[in-house]
């Protein structure tokens, strides 16, 4: 009964809120990964792409609440994504006519285009600032919870509670879809066959007659669909603020480079490395370790190796330990 | 733009018919940011005040005050110091009623009040630290310092049995100086803080944070923090893990903003917040009639802040800050005539003729001899999602 307290508590505060954070992380890292595998560069707007997804998705999510639309117990956020890729898609492949592809003709070394795409950030940063205001948005009206806390304490008769809300349960469902997807478009279709040729080779993807611009277009869709969706899922977990948007570049980073730049699989699980390290090291373990132990080796601390403000610190520190010993990453991306 | 040019010129004339020279009053409060949901009842009820010393028409003479709004944010110092400097040097206010939150008032009392010997009172700023705050007897407040709230939630969580609770606080001299003297006096009285983890405001989560405060456990969790900001996302962490249920909520979580959240999943939960079962809370409610909502947090110290600037001046009869300031204590102390809450006009006119009066107010405002206000508060209890009064400390 015990060790059953013991699970449900670590379920709880750990592993559930680990998963669905890791599977944003790696929706975000997918679409940072993709960019720099064929576009060749680190693209720091892709916070702020984020941002601009989830806008799009609210402000039609609100429109389709004034017109009563909504498939509860499903957010109506969901009905509105496809809307807000196809938006977040138009506007990166604006972005990549205005700004990038200038570069990109002219050879420019990857360098520039980051610095590009920084400016790039700073004007979507302001965009959805002005359209939507800096304030916090909460637009999830679907059901709350798969799991209630209460509910689950009185099924099972036991003291610890387990929550699972609704909008984790989507995460984590609408991770895997889109991940399999992705998979299945980069390995079994035309376009996909020919993106990871152009990736692994430009010249001899070339002069076997791909065209580039068809490759660099795929790629901004596909990165816009990763960033939206990951973003919407982000603001029905939390909420939308542009603010922790711009935060979330970061530990997006540390992960598509912890699990090796251009490569999709090291994104993947570079998220859930991410998430995990950052839960289970601010984590307080009194309680599960109260449940688990024998009672003599009980603690009387916290258990708590660093406190919850040192979370960034957390992605920062796992950075620069992969950057230094195995710059790669760790499933053999390209060098930083 | 078309109604502040008509505003303007309402104010030129009104100008123009006066004998004397329109007096302008800085109102600086958080009007964005985290308490801006409190401020909008705040600056109406500071601008209350002023409607009705003008409406009496005996202030100075026959002088018109005129409200300036500033912002302070409640926590960018420099916003708030910048807003201060534009009140004294472009406006040339006579005297500010402000600011908000602890932590700008400091900033703007060292840097700007004192400096150019202006006059503050602050209606909501709570830190025990500007008790002691080197202020050349410019600086007053209103709203009593969060050490006597400390002691207050302590004793009422102690009277209801609970003997243990986890506290998490913002991490600023508001939540800081709450958080210390609520665990200091809950000790005192036998009680365990299980935890005092600080939380930052303005993260898209809280779980980590509600994580730690579970773990160490506690009959209820006391949540010094802003009703607007990373209060409201540990209150929501904690109802969605179940890891708390019940909570204690100091002022600045007693709003609208927390009921509105939560409703009713935050039953049976307490707060406090400054209040007063005097007399003077009715004649407010009165005086307020439908314009705002009386009894909303601050609302009544600002009116008093402002109404006691006025009276000070009036007795001085001058609108200089060095010659008023000393007048500040004397009116709101007495001895002299009770003035309650709509009889502003009335304490004009004995001031005018040499009286003395005593300033009850909308909160029973008494300054203690370091310009804190001795202070009540008002014990709430959350029932069906709403805030209920159920008594007064």
């Amino acid at each position: 009964m015990d060790l059953l307290n013991a699970f449900v508590t670590l379920a709880n505060f750990v592993l559930i809120p680990a998963i669905s954070y890791g599977s944003q992380l790696a929706l975000g890292a997918l679409g940072v990964t993709l960019i720099y595998g064929i576009l060749r560069f680190s693209n720091f707007a892709h916070g702020d792409t984020m941002a601009f997804g989830a806008m799009i998705t609210i402000l039609v999510t609100w429109a389709f609440q004034a017109i009563g639309l909504s498939i509860h117990p499903l957010p109506t956020a969901l009905l509105a994504l496809p809307v807000g890729i196809a938006a977040t898609a138009g506007m990166m492949l604006l972005t990549d006519r205005w700004v990038y592809r200038f570069y990109r003709t002219q050879k420019a070394k990857p360098i520039i285009l980051v610095m590009a795409s920084l400016g790039v950030m700073f004007v979507l940063n302001g965009v959805v600032r002005v359209i939507i205001g800096p304030g916090e948005q909460q637009f999830n009206d679907g059901a709350r919870f798969i799991i209630n806390a209460r509910e689950f304490k009185e099924m099972t008769g036991l003291e610890e509670g387990l929550a699972f809300r609704a909008s984790q349960g989507i995460t984590i469902i609408v991770t895997l879809v889109a991940v399999a997807a992705l998979f299945w478009f980069l390995n079994r279709t035309r376009t996909g066959k020919s993106m990871r040729a152009y990736s692994d080779n430009e010249d001899l993807a070339l002069l076997s007659g791909i065209n580039p611009e068809k490759v660099v277009r795929v790629t901004w869709i596909l990165a816009a669909i990763l960033a939206t969706t990951a973003g919407v899922l982000y603001g029905l977990d939390k909420a939308f603020k542009p603010f922790t948007y711009f935060q979330l570049l970061l530990p997006i980073f540390a992960s598509a480079i912890v699990g090796g730049l251009g490569n999709p699989l090291g994104a993947i699980a570079g998220g859930y490395i991410i998430a995990f390290s950052e839960v289970i090291l601010t984590y307080a373990w009194k309680k599960v370790a109260t449940y688990a132990l024998p009672e003599s080796l009980a603690p009387d601390g916290l258990v708590q190796l660093l406190s919850t403000d040192y979370k960034y610190a957390v992605s920062f520190t796992i950075l620069v330990i992969v950057l230094i010993f195995r710059p790669t990453g760790l499933f053999r991306g390209k060098s930083v | 733009m078309m109604k502040k040019l008509l505003l303007a010129s309402a104010a030129t004339l009104l100008a123009t018919a006066a004998t004397a020279e329109d007096v302008k009053l800085g109102v600086l409060l958080g009007f964005t940011g985290p308490i801006e949901s409190m401020a909008v009842n705040m600056g109406a009820g500071a601008e209350l005040a002023i409607e009705e010393v003008n409406a009496a028409g005996t202030f100075m003479d026959g002088a018109t005050v005129v409200p300036v709004r500033a912002d302070s944010t409640c926590i960018d110092a420099a916003a708030a110091t910048a807003a201060a400097e534009r009140l004294i040097t472009a406006e040339g206010v006579a005297g500010i009623m402000g600011a908000a939150c602890s932590g700008v008032t400091g900033a703007v009392l060292q840097n700007v009040a004192r400096a150019n010997g202006i006059v503050m009172i602050s209606p909501s700023a709570t830190s025990p630290a500007l008790s002691e705050a080197e202020d050349d007897g410019l600086f007053f407040r209103t709203a009593p310092s969060d050490a006597r709230q400390g002691e207050i939630i302590a004793g009422i969580i102690m009277d209801k049995g609970i003997d243990n609770v986890a506290l998490t606080y913002t991490n600023n001299d508001y939540g800081k100086g709450l958080a210390d003297s609520f665990q200091n006096a809950y000790e005192a009285l036998g009680g365990t803080v299980t935890i005092s983890a600080a939380h930052e405001d303005d993260k898209a989560d809280y779980s980590a944070e509600v994580g730690a405060l579970a773990a160490a456990g506690g009959g209820i969790l006391v949540v010094a923090g802003y009703a607007d900001r990373g209060g409201a996302g540990i209150v929501r962490a904690s109802l969605d893990t179940g890891a708390f249920d019940t909570f204690f909520f100091p002022d600045g979580m007693v709003s609208d903003g927390t009921t509105g959240k939560f409703g009713d999943e935050v039953d049976g939960s307490m707060g406090t917040l400054p209040g007063s079962d005097s007399p003077g809370a009715e004649k407010f409610a009165e005086v307020v009639g439908d314009a705002f909502d009386p009894t909303s947090i601050f609302a009544g110290e600002s009116y008093d802040a402002t109404a006691i600037l006025l009276m000070a001046m009036q007795a001085a009869g001058s609108t200089d800050p060095r010659v008023y300031k000393d007048k500040i204590m004397e009116v709101a102390n007495g001895p002299g005539e009770e003035i309650m809450p709509g009889e502003l006009g009335k304490a004009m006119e004995i001031l005018a003729g040499g009286g003395d009066v005593d300033y009850v107010g909308a909160t029973a405002v008494e300054f203690l001899d370091n310009g804190d206000s001795a202070g009540s508060f008002r014990e709430v209890v959350v029932e069906g999602g709403e805030f209920d009064t159920v008594g007064f400390h």
